[in-house]
């Protein structure tokens, strides 16, 4: 059994509830944070723990936050990017939902760090019935005096809200959330100025994922070098992996990072093997937008040696050879899956979920599922698989924002590793197929 | 003139909501309050009802508009009483996603994207909503319904047809038992 943070209680009948998560430690981390810590060693804590944005994107949490910027007189504001929204990826919902207060707890030991006195926790819309569950567990933490003016007696003042979206992948991009949170269509800013200097209505912003925050009050009640021990390298601590697909046991599991992809795959504390007792063909390790594997990369390095469930080992071998852990999204492919279907699946999702704002990922991503249609639809010649490849080549890079790569990846990887496959499909669905039989 | 207007017990919560916004922010409450629009007026923004939204905030019906038009939750026309979404992205997919739609076209007699006549459900395909690990799964008002199987389909469509009441986002459900 791997050491657990987040999960540690989240059997415990009730603690759901204020009373029960107060017995078991809840709300302690925010009494030693205000009556013992300056905010300063909140920081520097959270900066040896090592811990990295859990969102996707692996950012030194500790580092972003001392980026921050300061000037007299002007607030600042925390909010918490709960808009999970990557296909595959549900641990914000199952914490949220299943222990709510330990969002509550994370938000006030960050705020209180970063010298907050507002802050926002925006939901995706569809999660409505999580946001009841968020406001009943602040009300509680108003009422039992770790929210609102004068915390503990200590003058620090912290308002806490729930904000709620209205459907769009977009909104997860920190700059399109604050954006959405400003009561605007969900387009993304250009960057520089970061939300660390211009965020929230341009006054200083920390953006930080649900997970991220969550595990603050660990790190502030047993300090950020007990954190760094978990895990292995820089890989620091526990991550909440979602499993999904031809697996036995779909669901949101702790693992303290460092164990091997095989043994999440395969062994009964985890995903519990491949469904029907089916061979594995490939797994996307990280939410949709990471390089998808086939069986053989995702279980084993270039070397020979396991691949591990972290952020270094899972991104090995680059992009030709490797992929990412990104927000943990792990959905996995038995034998029978088309690669082909998949990612149509995926092309549709990220041309739906564009802004539009930058051309290449507009156009590009609409491109890309219509050509992926063509070879369902068996329309599709050997020359349209070079046309894909040639398509998402020209959206990588070239946007405002990250969906624009995290809507080539899925692609570039599902053809570089299965192109015999992509082959196969169109030869067998399409005008060559005719061509195949007429000369048999 | 419109006589769109929120009932009072929806007024005081939108005032509630925008009184969480600093000085002069009140545009933040837009989601928001567009959310408590659509489930208090037949389930969709008609423009009467954003302009109603519009003059609440003190901006300009153009920024609803906008707002109105970029999110999926925001219907810009009538809908069905019972929003029928079923998630299409990867993990429902493996896990049956488009037997899932396809048995309901066949039950409703509808396509994807349309409405019954009776006006009672409409049929949409939507992209993932987090319930990966429960595949296949549909959502109406906020009601999750996951690991779908043909009969338990069957059974939430007989309930919605005898309770026949309008399903919105804001229906106070319980989705996980924990």
């Amino acid at each position: 059994m791997g050491k657990k943070i987040l999960l540690a209680h989240d059997h415990v009948p009730g603690i759901q509830s204020y009373e029960v998560y107060r017995k078991h430690g809840g709300y302690n981390s925010v009494e030693k944070a205000i009556k013992t810590m300056t905010p300063e060693a909140v920081v520097e804590e959270v900066k040896k723990s090592g811990l990295r944005g859990r969102g996707g994107a692996g950012f030194p949490t500790g580092m972003k936050w001392s980026f921050l910027a300061k000037p007299e007189g002007v607030p600042r504001y925390l909010v918490c990017n709960a808009d999970e929204s990557e296909p595959g990826t549900f641990k914000d919902r199952y914490l949220m939902s299943r222990i709510p207060h330990t969002l509550v707890e994370g938000m006030i030991n960050s705020s209180y760090a970063l010298g907050v006195n507002t802050a926002y926790i925006y939901i995706r819309g569809e999660y409505f019935y999580i946001v009841n569950i968020l406001e009943k567990a602040i009300e509680e933490a108003y009422a039992n005096g770790w929210l609102g003016k004068n915390i503990l007696g200590s003058g620090y003042n912290l308002d806490l809200y729930v904000q709620v979206g209205a459907g769009a992948y977009i909104c997860g991009e920190e700059t399109a959330l604050l954006e959405s949170l400003e009561g605007k269509r969900g387009n993304p800013r250009i960057k520089p100025p970061f939300p660390a200097i211009a965020g929230l209505y341009g006054c200083p912003t920390v953006v930080n994922n649900v997970e991220t925050l969550a595990a603050v009050s660990y790190i502030v009640n047993e300090g950020g070098d007990e954190y760094a021990k978990i895990g292995i390298g820089k890989s620091a601590g526990t991550k909440l992996i979602s499993a999904s697909g031809h697996i036995n046991k779909p669901g949101v599991y702790e693992i303290e990072m460092g164990i091997t992809v095989e043994d999440f795959i395969y062994s009964d504390e985890y995903c519990g093997g491949i469904l029907n007792g089916k061979k594995l063909k490939a797994v996307v390790a990280g939410g949709s937008s990471v390089p998808i594997l086939p069986a053989d990369k995702i279980l084993t390095l270039a070397n020979g040696e396991k691949r591990l469930m972290s952020y270094e080992s899972l991104a090995d071998g680059g992009f030709g050879g490797g992929t990412m852990l990104g927000s943990g999204g792990f959905i996995v492919m038995d034998e029978t899956t088309s690669i082909v279907e998949n990612l149509f699946t995926f092309a549709r999702f990220y041309h739906h979920e564009s802004c539009g704002q930058c051309s290449p990922c507009r156009e590009g991503t609409a491109w890309m599922e219509k050509i992926l249609h063509k070879m369902m639809d068996g329309h599709a010649t050997l020359a349209d698989i070079d046309l894909l490849w040639e398509i998402q080549s020209k959206i990588e890079g070239n946007t405002i924002c990250p969906l624009g790569d995290a809507a080539a990846w899925p692609v570039a990887s599902a053809i570089r590793h299965f192109r015999g496959e992509f082959e196969e499909y169109v030869k067998n669905h399409g005008p060559e197929s005719i061509v195949k039989r007429l000369t048999a | 003139m419109s006589d769109i207007k929120f009932s009072e017990e929806t007024l005081a919560v939108a005032k509630k909501i925008m009184a969480r916004y600093p000085e002069g922010k009140q545009k933040s409450a837009l989601i928001p309050l567009l959310h408590l629009a659509q489930a208090e007026f037949d389930g969709w923004l008609s423009p009467e009802t954003m302009d109603y939204v519009a003059s609440l905030l003190n901006i300009q019906k153009i920024e609803v508009y906008e707002v109105a038009s970029f999110y999926s939750m925001f219907n810009l026309k009538p809908v069905g009483k019972c929003m029928i979404e079923v998630c299409r992205t990867s993990s429902c997919w493996l896990r049956g996603a488009n037997e899932v739609i396809q048995h309901l076209e066949n039950k409703l007699g509808i396509k994807e994207g349309e409405t019954t006549t009776d006006g009672m459900f409409t049929l949409k395909a939507v992209e993932c909503l987090g319930s990966c690990g429960t595949a296949p799964m549909m959502m109406i008002g906020a009601q999750f319904h996951e690991n779908l199987t043909f009969d338990k389909v069957d059974a939430i469509i007989e309930t919605c047809k005898n309770e026949g009441t309008r399903k919105t986002y804001l229906d106070k459900v319980v989705v996980d038992n924990y």
